[in-house]
């Protein structure tokens, strides 16, 4: 029982913490670091609550472990890491982002086409896409072509339409003024409508960032090599090696992260004239 | 909203257009198989031969055999029309026949998978709305939990779907309506979240002040003012929330060993090979998707229109 007591201590103790610390909220390292603190304790909650209630590393590993496997099997997370994040994830995201992109473009052209593909876009990008998974596996084979396959028609609508979105944000004001200048269409589109799309873009690229990690993940359940984030994670269930499949995760977790992080990253520098920005 | 039914219309009519174009060179080497079989002459002979050929010679050579592929059992691309049929196989027939829950119709999987769906729904929004609570009024919890909702989305949750699984089989937990619903409600929960925090922070600093000058408590000025005014946000929120709900359970029915519910049905079809299965499921998942986000439409129209906000 004394562990359980020390997981309410540490509750208490970091909570605690956090009430003192968020009393200088505007100063950045307090920012910083009450997330953290928040985060660290739960970690130590869980190792506590694993260890008061003897629960068997079978069912959930404390966080120790699966540090301790993590840190042993790190060739085994590499190769994971390279085939499903790089290879797949990756690929995909580019090819699908950069598609969607050059469509928003031409579509955009055309006022027609705008209000024909934007309700679709939109209804598409709600639905369960990840379902395709099994049938581009069977057409593209198990490596990490219908990976990337499955990724870029997954991360394709949300861009699409955010990206069109973005495009129309420019006021006619603007585009007038544009054209007094003598500006063409490549000239308006460079210089005036494509950085007012930017932030509507991002936004699109942040949702296809978790995307991609999820599609190249669950294509992995219905086939793959004998690598990959997906197929560790199914076989690890299976054979009951669980702090590999948390330590997976935990890759998985920070994958993502970095991911949104790079894009969230390049947001910033990119529209650092938008008023969110700026705070 | 009428305007845009025409150009919608197009262009669904060109992809519907585009599909049946590709069901031809997607089958033809399938459908060349099998007339072969049934003893047609083929250019070349030999499935391992045709290998090397492209499928624009082969429908070329064999122009005859082509439309076999528009009516293959087991296609690599079904027809438009195919999906269709198997949908109402699948849905209308089985009603027709007084066994619309049969499990081998699609009512009863999509029953299943609507279940675990409105379950997630329910637990996420709560949690969303709990957590946008705490984070206006404590700024502690503002500090400590904002930056962890955000990196919990960025996590890729289907890491964690078989975990979820396995978790709550061992802890005794019956069936997988809890844990499809966990996956829900943890996809769920953040816009929510974010539309409530917004929501809640809606009102002016103005209109919050009137409010303490009528001498109200902390609780009526909740409930007379913050909470009617984050409903168009709410609603807004609610929307995206049904749909990643939605995906949440097809994802938690897709891996290891599910037996209903229409992820089920794709894992299942995926394993035996009947591409048709799969691609009702999808579009009895689609129809669900429309369906669910139509009826919160509904909903939010009717209430703010009661409220004079729209």
């Amino acid at each position: 029982m004394s562990w359980v007591l020390v997981a309410l201590l540490v509750w208490a103790a970091g909570w605690g913490l956090n009430i003192m610390l968020s009393r200088w909220g505007e100063v950045r390292a307090v920012r910083v670091a009450v997330p953290v603190i928040f985060g660290l304790t739960l970690l130590a909650m869980w190792e506590a609550l694993v260890r008061g209630f003897d629960v068997s590393p079978v069912i959930l590993p404390p966080p120790s472990v699966v540090a301790q496997t993590f840190a042993a099997s790190t060739d085994i997370l590499w190769t994971d890491f390279k085939q499903t994040v790089v290879k797949g994830a990756l690929r995909g995201f580019v090819i699908g982002t950069v598609a969607a992109f050059v469509t928003a473009i031409l579509i955009d052209r055309s006022q027609f086409l705008t209000r024909g593909l934007l309700p679709i876009g939109n209804f598409v990008a709600a639905l369960p896409i990840v379902g395709i998974a099994p049938i581009l596996v069977n057409w593209f084979g198990f490596d990490w072509q219908s990976k990337a396959a499955v990724v870029v028609v997954m991360v394709f609508f949300p861009v699409l339409v955010n990206t069109v979105q973005g495009l129309q944000e420019s006021s006619a004001m603007q585009r007038d003024l544009m054209r007094t200048y003598a500006a063409g269409y490549w000239q308006t589109l460079w210089r005036l409508r494509l950085p007012a799309a930017m932030p509507f873009v991002f936004n699109g690229l942040k949702i296809a960032t978790t995307l991609a990690l999820i599609g190249a993940i669950v294509a992995e359940y219905f086939g793959s090599p004998t690598r990959g984030m997906g197929f560790r994670i199914s076989t690890g269930v299976g054979s009951l090696s669980i702090d590999l499949v948390w330590a997976e995760i935990a890759v998985a977790a920070l994958a993502g992260t970095a991911f949104y992080g790079t894009v969230a990253f390049v947001e910033r520098i990119v529209t650092f004239w938008h008023p969110s920005q700026r705070g | 909203m009428m305007r845009s039914t025409f150009p919608v219309l197009t262009v669904l009519a060109v992809i519907v257009g585009v599909w049946y174009l590709a069901v031809a060179p997607m089958n033809v080497r399938v459908a060349l198989d099998q007339a072969e079989r049934a003893g047609s002459a083929i250019v070349p002979e030999g499935s391992v031969p045709r290998r090397d050929v492209s499928v624009w010679r082969l429908m070329l050579n064999n122009t005859a055999h082509v439309p076999l592929g528009y009516a293959l059992e087991r296609p690599r691309l079904p027809t438009p029309g195919q999906v269709g049929a198997e949908l109402w196989k699948t849905t209308g027939e089985m009603i027709a026949k007084g066994r619309a829950f049969s499990k081998r119709g699609l009512i009863y999987h999509g029953w299943i998978t609507l279940q675990s769906t409105l379950w997630g729904f329910a637990l996420g929004t709560v949690l969303g709305i709990v957590g946008a609570v705490a984070i206006v009024y404590s700024r502690t919890a503002q500090l400590s939990m904002m930056p962890w909702a955000i990196i919990s989305q960025t996590i890729p949750i289907v890491a964690l779907a078989p975990m979820i699984i396995v978790l709550s089989s061992q802890m005794g937990v019956e069936g997988r309506g809890l844990p499809k619903a966990i996956i829900s409600a943890y996809l769920c929960f953040f816009p929510v979240l974010v539309g409530m925090v917004k929501g809640l922070r809606a009102p002016l600093p103005a209109q919050l002040d009137l409010l303490r000058t009528y001498n109200a408590s902390g609780l009526q000025s909740f409930l007379r003012l913050r909470l009617p005014a984050s409903l168009p946000y709410l609603f807004t929120s609610l929307k995206i929330g049904i749909a990643a709900a939605l995906v949440g359970t097809i994802v938690g029915e897709l891996p290891t060993g599910a037996i209903s519910g229409l992820g089920a049905r794709i894992l299942i079809g995926d394993q035996f090979g009947t591409p048709l299965a799969i691609w009702s499921a999808l579009f009895a998942a689609a129809i669900l998707a429309g369906g669910l986000v139509t009826l919160l439409d509904l909903v939010q129209r009717l209430t703010l229109k009661r409220m004079g906000l729209a």
